[in-house]
């Protein structure tokens, strides 16, 4: 049986990916879709730690369920506010959008 | 207790008395008198003035005067109804005098005694009775009339409402301090209503005159009357005048000044009131002010003369004339020292403002002086003794005094009233009804309507004035056998012949000086009256002068015709019993005002034997000066243009006389320039803007040094503290909003790094690297 720490291995590794997709991708998209990545390291997490260490307790995989909902919405919202970005400014790029610049 | 018992209470009456003119003010003043601003160019203001175009004036309407002239007419008949009851209740007494009506309640708790506040009612008080509300009431009927085109009627009859309650409680006071009260009172309303007129400089000029030389005198007055109320321990008139003990008491000690020198309590106090009466009675030096209180409407001219204000100060000698007697007695030749200032002040007066009358052309300027030569009589006969003639005469006088003013005020109006109809005739201007007295700032020409070479012939217009002003002007001359003046004048001349026959220097001093100055009173008044009414108008004003028709005609001679009556019938009351003829048929048994008036004193004044010489004196004394004056002006009226035959015959004395002695620029000089001097540079500038401005401003120039201090220490220490904080904090805060650049990615980056940081605390925290390591 594969032990746990490989799965915290895998998630550890894409939650780092999805970081650094945050951090340093120039497009929005792309930073939507690495906070993805990260949601879905903490699912995998979630998943792998109700498996191995309270399999009988159903609160893993339900949070992992709640995880997806959000993670959803979240697409939504924040393709929404992109696009809604992108017709004001011709631009998916957010270093641009910086108005509240103190 | 209730009105009932008070007015059938002879006690209790006489405090009722002055109630209703003193009403009558405050209703008038408070409620009835009730203005609307006009435009000053509205002919409803009567007295136009220059100076006020383009301002509103008040004006009183029609229906609140007519309210107030009945005010104040129910106020002054009210004293008059209950004088006239007292006087029957006195007449109705028994040993009328020895028991006199009055009553007194306390007043004024001072420590050491209690100032008593009371009426008293004896016989002197009553003839007072009889002659003051009438005189006041026929003023106030005249005054209907005369004020009637005045717009400020409303406020006149409050102002000589309250006049009249003040000569009242004056009159029915029972102590001295009370009847100062009255005195003091008559002196304000004297200067409202001398300055009545107020938009004339002289009016007011006159008014201020009047008050300050009054005061003058009011104040030594109240010296002594502080003093009598020092050395009796008490101010009223029975406890006082009425004590032999208190008198004796008062006449042998040593005043307090010049006591050494003989001189007694009851000799300085006296004297201290007679300066009082000279200022208010008008004697030398100080009666420079009444004939400037001619500036004054003419009923406030017979008001001052007659019945209030200089009666009152003849009034208050003869009520405290027991106590200048104290220690002498003038029918025996001991004069104290009031006595003889009054014998010396009195008949140099008289004669002195007869000279001055003479030369006189301004028709109630003439008045003006013989009051002063009246009154001059009066103080003369006190002086001498003559007790009973001199409060004979001042009721005689106040009759045909009253009724010559009001005489004179009705031909002022009727040459105002032939001015009007001559500038009307003139400038055929119908819409200027302005006709206010003495008020003609809108007439082109200078024309004094008082001035008596403007008239003549008035005797064919005014033929009810003419005559009244006869009579009363007769009276004033002691016209023989018939007037009321023939008989109180002659009853001074014969206690002052008397007092000649014994060799005493005061009476033949005041005898000589009382029969020239009933010669040039005789001369005087025939010489007014010449001028005035007898031969043809000298101006064009004179022709028209009349007083019109209806009700101001009717109101302004009424009063005339009464007054007349009584300026002839008065004298008949102090008859001498052994006077041929008349006095069997007025005294048959005695001399009626001499009975009733003599018990006011605790020891009557005795009636002296009958003498035909003073009276032949009084004889040829007025006949005399009528005959001359007759002579002068009468036969041969003035002509128009004509100049007074007197300034030939008098050559360079008569600038003198017409300048009154030029004692009104004398005492600019020592007087008034000095005192201005005085006030200007010791006073404005030395005291006023040297010492007290400059404790002043040193005190305001420290207060502004310690303010600045506090003002410094605010700004450094206070300010300093509350203006650093902020400052601080926005400094802080310009290097702290750096951190927020608007890019999304740091944001997340220090997230991160923060989370990080976070999780290596909470590593470290829980010992986990440690645990890890180990």
């Amino acid at each position: 049986m594969i032990p746990l720490w490989m799965y915290l291995l895998v998630a550890a590794a894409l939650f780092c990916m999805g970081a650094y997709a945050v951090l340093a991708r120039r497009n929005a998209v792309a930073i939507l879709m690495g906070v993805e990545l990260m949601l879905n390291a903490v699912n995998i997490n979630l998943v792998g730690f109700w498996r191995y260490q309270q399999p009988l307790n159903m609160a893993g995989q339900a949070f992992a369920a709640f995880v997806f909902v959000i993670a959803a919405a979240e697409a939504a919202v924040g393709l929404a506010i992109i696009i809604s970005v992108y017709r004001q400014r011709k631009s998916v790029i957010p270093d641009e959008a910086d108005t509240l610049k103190g | 207790m209730n009105l009932n018992d008070i007015l059938s209470n002879p006690d209790l009456l006489p405090w009722l008395i002055p109630v209703g003119p003193l009403l009558a003010f405050f209703i008038i003043m408070l409620a009835t008198n009730r203005a609307k601003m006009v435009p000053a160019t509205s002919h409803e203001y009567g007295g136009h003035h220059p100076d006020y175009d383009g301002m509103k004036v008040p004006v009183v309407t029609l229906q609140s005067r007519i309210l107030s002239v009945t005010v104040g007419m129910l106020g002054t008949l009210t004293a008059w109804v209950l004088s006239l009851i007292t006087v029957s209740n006195a007449f109705g007494a028994q040993h009328f005098g020895e028991e006199v009506f009055g009553d007194r309640l306390n007043w004024l708790a001072t420590g050491v005694g209690e100032f008593t506040m009371g009426v008293l009612v004896d016989p002197f008080t009553t003839v007072m009775l009889i002659m003051v509300p009438l005189a006041v009431t026929m003023i106030f009927i005249y005054s209907i009339g005369y004020m009637a085109h005045d717009p400020r009627q409303s406020r006149f009859f409050a102002l000589i409402s309250l006049f009249a309650g003040a000569m009242l409680t004056l009159v029915v006071a029972d102590n001295l301090l009370l009847m100062f009260v009255g005195w003091e009172v008559m002196g304000l309303c004297s200067y409202l209503l001398i300055g009545f007129w107020f938009e004339k400089e002289s009016a007011y000029k006159a008014a201020i005159k009047a008050f300050t030389t009054t005061r003058v005198a009011d104040v030594i007055m109240l010296l002594g009357i502080a003093y009598l109320y020092a050395s009796a321990g008490t101010l009223s008139f029975r406890d006082i005048l009425y004590n032999e003990a208190m008198l004796e008491h008062l006449a042998s000690t040593p005043a307090i000044i010049l006591g050494g020198w003989g001189l007694s309590a009851a000799g300085l106090i006296g004297v201290f009131l007679i300066i009082g009466t000279i200022g208010k009675s008008a004697q030398f030096p100080l009666h420079v002010w009444l004939p400037d209180a001619m500036e004054g409407p003419t009923p406030v001219s017979a008001m001052i003369h007659a019945a209030a204000m200089v009666s009152a100060g003849v009034y208050a000698i003869i009520r405290m004339y027991p106590l200048f007697e104290a220690g002498g007695n003038p029918h025996a030749g001991e004069f104290t020292t009031p006595l003889m200032l009054m014998a010396i002040v009195g008949g140099f007066t008289a004669l002195f403002s007869a000279t001055i009358a003479v030369a006189q052309n301004d028709v109630k300027r003439v008045l003006a002086y013989s009051t002063i030569s009246q009154l001059g009589f009066m103080m003369a006969a006190l002086g001498i003794g003559a007790y009973i003639a001199a409060a004979f005469h001042l009721i005689t006088h106040a009759f045909f005094k009253a009724l010559l003013f009001m005489a004179s005020g009705s031909v002022i109006h009727g040459m105002e009233h032939g001015e009007h109809h001559v500038h009307e005739h003139h400038a055929h201007d119908e819409h200027d009804e302005a006709h206010g007295h003495d008020d003609h700032h809108d007439h082109g020409h200078h024309f004094d309507p008082q001035d008596m070479m403007n008239m003549g012939g008035l005797r064919k217009t005014m033929p009810v004035t003419f005559w009244t002003f006869l009579l009363g002007g007769l009276s004033l001359s002691g016209f023989p056998l018939l007037t009321a003046g023939f008989w109180s004048k002659d009853e001074i001349l014969a206690d002052a012949w008397l007092g000649l026959t014994h060799g005493y220097g005061a009476p033949a001093f005041v005898f000589i000086m009382l029969c020239l100055a009933a010669f040039l009173t005789a001369f005087y008044t025939m010489r007014q009256l010449g001028l005035t009414f007898m031969g043809e108008p000298r101006t064009e004003e004179a022709a028209h002068a009349n007083l019109g028709q209806g009700i101001v005609s009717f109101t302004m001679t009424l009063p005339l015709i009464i007054l007349a009556f009584l300026a002839v019938v008065a004298g008949f009351a102090g008859v001498h019993p052994d006077f041929p003829l008349f006095g069997a048929i007025f005294s048959p048994e005695y001399n009626w005002f001499h009975h009733f008036v003599g018990p006011t004193l605790l020891h009557e004044p005795a009636s002296i034997d009958f003498s035909i010489v003073p009276v032949l004196f009084s004889f040829g004394v007025a006949l005399g000066g009528l005959g001359l004056g007759y002579w002068m002006y009468w036969r041969k009226p003035l002509e128009a243009g004509q100049p007074d035959p007197l300034v030939s015959i008098l050559g360079t004395v008569h600038p003198v006389l017409k300048n009154k002695y030029y004692l009104d620029e004398l005492y600019a000089t020592l007087f008034i320039q000095p005192s201005q001097w005085f006030s200007r540079v010791v006073v404005s500038d030395f005291m006023d803007n040297g010492i007290i401005d400059g404790v002043l401003h040193l005190i305001a120039r420290v207060f502004t040094w310690i303010g600045d201090l506090i003002k410094n220490l605010n700004v450094w220490l206070i300010d300093g503290v509350g203006d650093g904080i902020p400052e601080l904090v926005a400094i802080f805060g310009t290097w702290f909003r750096r951190i927020q650049t608007g890019r999304i990615q740091q944001y997340m980056l220090l997230v991160v790094i923060a989370m990080i940081v976070i999780a290596l605390i909470f590593a470290v925290s829980s010992g986990f690297l440690v645990q890890a390591a180990g």
